[in-house]
Order: structure tokens, then C-alpha cells, then sequence
């Protein structure tokens, strides 16, 4: 079969399919846009998988051949800012466990696209609570652990998945990265060590690069691990440096601001006592899970952090984050939920996990609020999403309805 | 001198172990009453004195002399009761045997954990603190109030004899299959507790033979002593259990030696409700985030509690802390509501159920005259994340003031909030 003939299969098939699944109206007794003011009785109307109309449902008419879905309140699909999910598996043996390979400390080129199981159950769960997005990659664990990426939770392969096949570069400044036996990175300054030396090689083999020009002759060798490195110097690709003592934190500034690149916080527990220095630095962080066991390097942790990190003006995100034993995922909305409860407030914390993720993450322009133009994704609740007796009632991604129930 | 000061120190600690036992009359008036044993009340009063309610209802006078406190419509229901919870750094039986009767996790407990702070600002007030699953039986259990303590005796709740009460932690399933001497299967693993409940059993009829003659008494077994209390119904059977088959298990093996039972966790026990009722066991079980992270929790749902309920089990939750933080008790409850549990059944699940499980409910669990005056005022409907708790009240002592900056610290975190010990892990690194 030759390409073209696939295209033409392809297109079909997606025209086959579209009018079936992506036209679709969702009615809610209060539709939080995000963007823009609460909509009551308002509704939402996809066409082809986009969004072509958000209003009052007496302003907005549904096209003919619309499915409709209804619910007491409508949300744009959340976003979970950092986890592990499709690369962790629910049955949490060595066979779908694939978040963490220690073969080497540091890994950048190991591609987070290239471990996502978007079929995994956990995805479905997440899922079916209204998550719709999820930033999720090689967990903390190792200095460098790899790669992650930016996905809907749709399942089906992870090409249908991605968003952004190469979101940031994990790092990890924390105990869980220190080596026994003789072996490095032993403490933290070899840690430190061990990301400047990597950094200043990468950026030798940009130089080379660069100098070699079209010299075939004169050019390095290709190194994935410099290569993946090179997107970071060059202001493509952050580092989401997970550190949750005010020390590892204030080390991770330290390193963004002598290489100049781009930084996302992760976990960060004791934020609370770096609000001016993160602040200066002008570095969002992804708060820990709320709901995170308090011991360890985050034995500090406070449930006000994100409160207490937005009224200083720093950009912020939740995640589900990554466990190693149960519950082996968290879900964002119920994170968030705590982080409404102390300080954030409803439509605060509703924000956190949709349009200042999307933001956060640079995926605004396709997710995060219910606005003309945008990815057809939204969260349907039969109640404040944030009560514990509340449920979701439905999602769609893309148009599609890909969950309806009562979990 | 120093004799002296020893001397003074013994009076002082026998005087605290037996509870708080505020003096002063003290009125919470104009509350929201739940009292657990009846119908919730808008607006009563309760009246606690010498550590125990005195009145409680809608039509209760305030007595002369007594201090009254003013709730403006706040919520006031009994402390929490957690059947599973393994703060304070526990610890049963070693990696030597999977039977070890003789430990008590009494031995292990620093009381001067944060964590207990948190539980209070959770509104717990009564905990069975539990030795961990790694073992088939791990050791015995103690019953606490979250009293200002300074060793765990001060936090012990005793029987009429003045012993602490407690059960036993038993366990089946995968924690508990390990590398030998440890069972390497589920049928070896229920042969070795059949073996020693046998041995048991010889212990207190050769005692009984012996009919108090030293001669013919068997030599001291403390393993055996406290297996014989299991035996005799005064020492109730905690049993950690997942899988519905394992469930099964320890209803056969209760049957076959006549030990009372609480099944814990549970997480398959929405598949044999029906043999669970018939056996008359209550549960006790945990509701995590999602399903998963272990084999045996693959079909963990938050609709357990609701099926059981119907089916006619006596259901409990527990915090199993540090599985789940004690903080977050209420949000266990609320997520069984979310999935069918009466709103009654839930509240009873945090209190008075618990209580029974614990041979406490004469004492603790309901706004009931003549229990113990624990209880705990909350800002709004105890089944919404926005809610609060606000007081937290043991033996008519106020023993966590959210308002106040030392306790607000543990209720929401912050820095020095953190733990002086190291975690409890009570099945990593082997079964998983």
C-alpha cells in the first residue's frame, strides 16, 4: 500500500467516524468557562472535536445532530500537571512498572512516548473523574529519569494520545537519587556536580555542532542524551526539577539561573519558605499531591502551599504525583478538592487543575477553559466537583464521549 | 532523695492513667447534635462532668455552676472511633517466626509523635493501634485515647481490672507469605495457624487439668496466655484480609476454633457479603484513592461499604494510618456515601461501629449519658471537604483547638509539622 493510498484509508475513516462521535452539546445548571465568568444554564456545543459555542442556553442553539449530555455543573476536562500514570500500571509488578529505569543516573533520552500505555486502567480511572489530560512521564527516583510527556486520557495508542511528545526533562533532587556503595551521585553536591557536568558537556556538543556547520567531517557524532539536553539549553524543553526541602529547591534555582534554562518545581513542600526567591525567579511550580503522606522530605508539607504560592503571585499547577505502593494513582480532583478546602477555594483550585496547568504546561491554546476554538474536552459533575459526594457524570475528549457513569 | 522523687513520679503517672476526668461542669449549648444512638437534634444541649455526659438532648437545663459554651449551630458528635491505625511507630513480631502472640505493640510506642496530633485534629479520640500484615499473627493490639501522655500508659484504656484492652492482629493473603520459616502459600499459611490454635487449645485444658495444682501446670507460654484469651472470646481477633477467598478463610478458621473476629480492609468483601452477614462479622475497611498497587486490592471499590451495609454487616471504616492520614477519616466515610452507604450508616461507621468492635461501645462512640464526655465540634456537615474540625474533646478535657497556632500546625501541615520517626512500612519488600 503506498502512502497516499494510506492517507486516502485514514481520511475516510475519519470522516466515517466524525459525525457520529464529535458533535456533541453539553447543558449544565453552572458551566465553568475557567476563562470567563460562571454560565448559568448554560451550554457548550463541539463540532468536529472543537469547541464552536459556549453561552446561555436561551443565546446558544445546538445544532441538529447533536448528542446532548446534561449535568448540574460543567468543568473544561481537568488536568492532572504531573504524573506518572501509563507508564505505572495498577497491578504494580515489575511488568508495568515502567516509570524508573537505574541502569544510569542520568537518562534524558529515555522517551516517556515510548513506555505510555494509553490502555492502561489506571488511565480509565483517572479518567473517569473528569481527567482529560495528563502531564506524565519517568517518575522521581533517578538525577535524571527522563523524559515526560503531555497526553489525553484517551485511550486507544499513544500517538492518538500525545499532545507534546517531549514536555520536560525530570530531575530529581532528593534523597530518593542518592546511590549506595561507592556510587554516584553519593550526596548532594555530587548531584549538583553530576547536572552541571552534563549541562556543560551538552552545551560543548551544541558548540561543536554549530561550529562544525555543514562539515559533515567536523560534526559529533549524534548523542541522544546531549541531543535531549541541547532542547533544555536551548530553551525548548524545562526541567521539572522534583525537590521538596527548601535546600533542594533553592539548589534548582540556583541551577536554572547559572545555565539559563527554563524550570518547573516539582513537589516543592517547603515552598512556603522560598516564596521570594521562587518568586524572583519567575518559576512555576507543580505543587505535591495534597493528600501526600507528610514524612520523608515532605514530612513538611502544608495543605495551604498552593493558597499561599498564588497570593504571592507564582504560577501554579496540582498533580497526582507518583506512589510506590497504593494508592498507586491519585486523582487531581480529589487533590485539588483539599486544596480548595484550605485556602484556594472552589473556583481557585478548579483553575489550578485547568487553565493554569494548560498555561503552565504551554498548552492554553488547545485545553485548559471552555472557549471557542479550543479541544472539545470537558467534565460533567452532578455537583460541586470537589465534594466528596459529589460524582462525575460524564467526559468527553475531542468531542467524543469517552466516559458516562456514575464513579 | 532520689527514692523520693521515683516515688512521687509512680503517683503522678497512676494518676493520669486512668483518663483526664475534668472536674468542672461544662455545657455545649445550642449545638447541632449527632449523637449516633438517635435521630440527629438541630439545636441541644450537651452537659459533661467528671469526664463523662451527664445530659444530653434539645430540653436540657444547664446546671447552676456549670461553664456554658456557646456553639452558635456548630456540629457536636462523638470523637472518632479508628479500629486500624499504626502511628507512633509500631511494632509486633520480628522477621524470626510468621506466630508471634507474645509481642505487644504497647512496647514500641513513642507517644510523642506528631502524628498523634494529627489524628486529633482529625477528630479521632479512640484508636486500636496494630502491630503490621507481614506476619500471620504479628502480636496484640492496644486500645488508646489520644490523651496528652507521657509515655503510652497514660494513653491506655484498661478494663475494671486496670489492664490495658486490646486484641490481636492476625493476617492472611500475600503480606504474610514470605521466605521460611514464613508460609509460602495460602493452605500452608492457615495449616500453621490451625497448628497453633491446636497447641493453644492443649495449653488451657492442661491448665485446667491441672486444677491449680503446680506440680501438673504446664510451664509459662506468654504466646499461649494470650492465645487462650482469643480463645476464650476476651481478646478479639483483628484480621487483616483482602481477597474473597481469604475472606472466606478466617470465617472458617473463626467457625472451627469459636475465636471472635473483626475482618480488616476487606477489599474484596463486596463479592462474599452474603457469607460475611451470615457469619455475624463486622468489618472494618479502608477505602483508598484508586484501586490497585497491590494484587490483593485489584477490585478495591468505594461501593464496599454501601454493599455490606445492605447485606447486614456491621461495617467500620479505619485510617489504617499511615496508609491514610488520620486527618482525612471523615473524607473515607464521605467517598462510602459517594457509592451507597446511608449517610447514618457512615456516621455510625466512624463511631459507634468501631466502639463495638472494640468491646468499647459502653464507653465511647455515642453522645450517650453516662460514656465518656470524647467528643468534637465541627464547622459544617461532616461529610464536605469545606468542613472543619474545630475542637476535639476527650474525657471532658479539650484536647485540640484548631484556632490555636500549636495545633493549627498539624491540622493543615507547615514547617516542623513533620514526623520524629521514621514511618511504619507494613508490607513493603516482599508479597507484593
Amino acid at each position: 500500500m503506498t502512502t497516499r493510498n494510506t492517507i486516502t484509508v485514514i481520511s475516510l475513516l475519519t470522516l466515517l467516524a466524525a459525525p457520529l462521535a464529535a458533535q456533541v452539546a453539553i447543558k449544565g445548571g453552572r458551566v465553568h468557562t475557567v476563562s470567563g465568568d460562571v454560565i448559568e444554564n448554560g451550554v457548550v456545543v463541539i463540532t468536529d472535536g472543537r469547541i464552536v459555542a459556549v453561552g446561555p442556553a436561551d443565546g446558544v442553539s445546538i445544532p441538529a445532530g447533536h448528542r446532548v449530555l446534561e449535568g448540574a455543573v460543567v468543568t473544561p476536562g481537568l488536568i492532572d500537571a504531573h504524573a506518572t500514570v501509563g507508564l505505572t500500571g495498577i497491578y504494580n509488578q515489575k511488568q508495568d512498572q515502567d516509570q524508573l529505569e537505574s541502569s544510569e543516573p542520568i537518562q534524558p533520552q529515555l522517551q516517556a512516548t515510548d513506555a505510555y500505555n494509553a490502555r492502561e486502567q489506571l488511565v480509565d480511572w483517572i479518567r473517569s473523574f473528569g481527567v482529560t489530560t495528563v502531564h506524565t512521564g519517568h517518575a522521581p527516583g533517578e538525577l535524571v529519569s527522563g523524559q515526560t510527556a503531555i497526553l489525553k486520557t484517551r485511550s486507544g495508542t499513544v500517538e492518538d494520545a500525545t499532545v507534546v511528545g517531549t514536555a520536560a526533562i525530570a530531575v530529581t533532587l532528593a534523597e530518593s537519587a542518592r546511590k549506595e556503595g561507592g556510587k554516584s551521585p553519593g550526596n548532594r553536591s555530587k548531584m549538583m556536580a553530576m547536572l552541571r557536568e552534563a549541562l556543560v558537556a551538552a552545551r560543548d556538543y551544541v558548540g561543536k555542532q554549530e561550529r562544525a556547520g555543514d562539515d559533515a567531517d567536523k560534526r559529533p557524532g549524534l548523542n541522544l542524551k546531549n541531543e535531549a539536553l541541547a532542547g533544555v539549553l536551548r530553551g525548548e524543553t524545562p526541567l521539572l526539577i522534583t525537590a521538596n526541602r527548601a535546600i533542594d529547591i533553592a539548589s534548582a534555582l540556583r541551577l536554572a539561573k547559572e545555565f539559563e534554562v527554563r524550570l518547573w518545581l516539582d513537589g516543592a513542600a517547603e515552598a512556603y519558605l522560598l516564596i521570594d526567591e521562587i518568586k524572583a525567579a519567575g518559576v512555576p511550580v507543580i505543587v505535591h499531591p495534597l493528600m501526600q503522606r507528610p514524612w520523608g522530605e515532605a514530612e513538611n508539607l502544608s495543605y495551604e502551599t498552593p493558597a499561599k504560592l498564588r497570593a504571592a503571585g507564582i504560577p501554579i499547577a496540582l498533580q497526582s504525583g507518583f506512589e510506590g505502593y497504593v494508592p498507586k494513582v491519585r486523582v487531581v480532583l480529589f487533590e485539588a478538592a483539599i486544596a480548595a478546602a484550605n485556602g484556594l477555594g472552589m473556583e481557585g483550585a478548579l483553575r489550578a487543575i485547568t487553565l493554569d496547568a494548560a498555561t503552565l504546561l504551554g498548552i492554553e491554546e488547545r485545553v485548559g477553559s471552555l472557549e471557542v476554538g479550543k479541544d472539545g474536552d470537558v467534565a460533567i459533575y452532578d455537583g460541586d466537583p470537589f465534594e466528596y459526594t459529589s460524582h462525575c457524570v460524564g467526559v468527553v475528549i475531542d468531542g467524543q464521549v469517552v466516559f458516562e457513569g456514575s464513579r | 532523695m532520689k527514692q523520693r522523687l521515683w516515688l512521687a513520679l509512680a503517683v503522678t503517672a497512676c494518676a493520669t492513667a486512668g483518663g483526664l476526668a475534668q472536674e468542672r461542669t461544662v455545657a455545649l449549648m445550642n449545638a447541632h447534635l449527632i449523637p449516633i444512638d438517635g435521630p440527629e437534634i438541630e439545636r441541644g444541649t450537651l452537659v459533661m462532668q467528671g469526664g463523662k455526659i451527664v445530659a444530653v438532648g434539645a430540653d436540657v437545663l444547664i446546671p447552676a455552676g456549670a461553664t456554658a459554651i456557646d456553639l452558635n449551630g456548630k456540629v457536636l458528635m462523638p470523637g472518632l472511633v479508628d479500629t486500624h491505625n499504626h502511628i507512633g511507630g509500631v511494632s509486633g513480631g520480628d522477621g524470626s517466626a510468621p506466630i508471634q502472640p507474645e509481642c505487644r505493640v504497647w512496647d514500641s510506642i513513642n507517644v510523642r509523635t506528631g502524628a498523634f496530633r494529627r489524628a486529633l485534629a482529625g477528630g479521632l479520640t479512640t484508636l486500636n493501634l496494630m502491630p503490621g500484615s507481614g506476619h500471620l499473627l504479628s502480636g496484640q493490639t492496644i486500645y488508646v485515647k489520644i490523651r496528652p501522655a507521657e509515655t503510652i500508659d497514660d494513653m491506655m484504656i484498661r478494663d475494671a481490672d486496670g489492664n490495658p484492652c486490646g486484641g490481636i492482629k492476625m493476617a492472611n493473603g500475600t503480606n504474610s507469605i514470605r521466605e521460611a520459616p514464613f508460609p509460602g502459600t495460602r493452605a500452608k499459611s492457615a495449616a500453621l495457624v490451625r497448628q497453633k490454635f491446636i497447641e493453644a487449645q492443649e495449653y488451657r485444658d492442661k491448665i485446667a487439668r491441672a486444677g491449680g495444682d503446680p506440680e501438673k501446670l504446664p510451664a509459662r507460654d506468654l504466646g499461649l496466655e494470650a492465645l487462650v484469651e482469643v480463645l476464650e472470646g476476651r481478646r478479639v481477633v483483628h484480621h487483616h484480609t483482602h481477597r474473597h477467598d481469604d475472606i472466606v478463610t478466617v470465617l472458617r478458621l473463626s467457625k472451627e476454633f469459636g475465636f471472635r473476629v473483626v475482618l480488616h480492609h476487606v477489599s474484596e468483601g463486596w463479592k462474599v457479603a452474603e457469607q460475611i452477614a451470615a457469619a455475624k462479622a463486622p468489618c472494618s475497611i479502608i477505602l483508598v484513592d484508586s484501586p490497585g498497587g497491590k494484587l490483593e486490592a485489584i477490585d478495591l471499590l468505594f461501593k464496599t461499604g454501601g454493599v455490606l451495609e445492605r447485606a447486614g454487616v456491621n461495617v467500620a471504616f479505619h485510617t489504617d494510618d499511615w496508609i491514610t492520614d488520620s486527618r482525612l477519616f471523615f473524607r473515607m466515610a464521605a467517598l462510602g456515601v459517594r457509592a451507597g452507604m446511608s449517610r447514618e450508616g457512615a456516621l455510625r461507621s466512624l463511631t459507634l461501629a468501631g466502639a463495638e468492635m472494640l468491646d468499647l461501645q459502653d464507653r465511647v462512640g455515642s453522645l450517650t449519658v453516662g460514656k465518656d464526655a470524647d467528643l468534637i465540634v465541627l464547622d459544617g456537615d461532616p461529610f464536605s471537604v469545606y468542613t472543619k474540625v474545630l475542637e476535639t474533646w476527650i474525657e471532658g478535657e479539650k484536647v485540640y483547638d484548631r484556632s490555636k497556632p500549636e495545633d493549627y500546625l498539624y491540622a493543615v501541615g507547615g514547617y516542623g509539622a513533620g514526623h520524629d520517626i521514621d514511618p511504619y512500612f507494613c508490607c513493603f519488600g516482599h508479597g507484593e
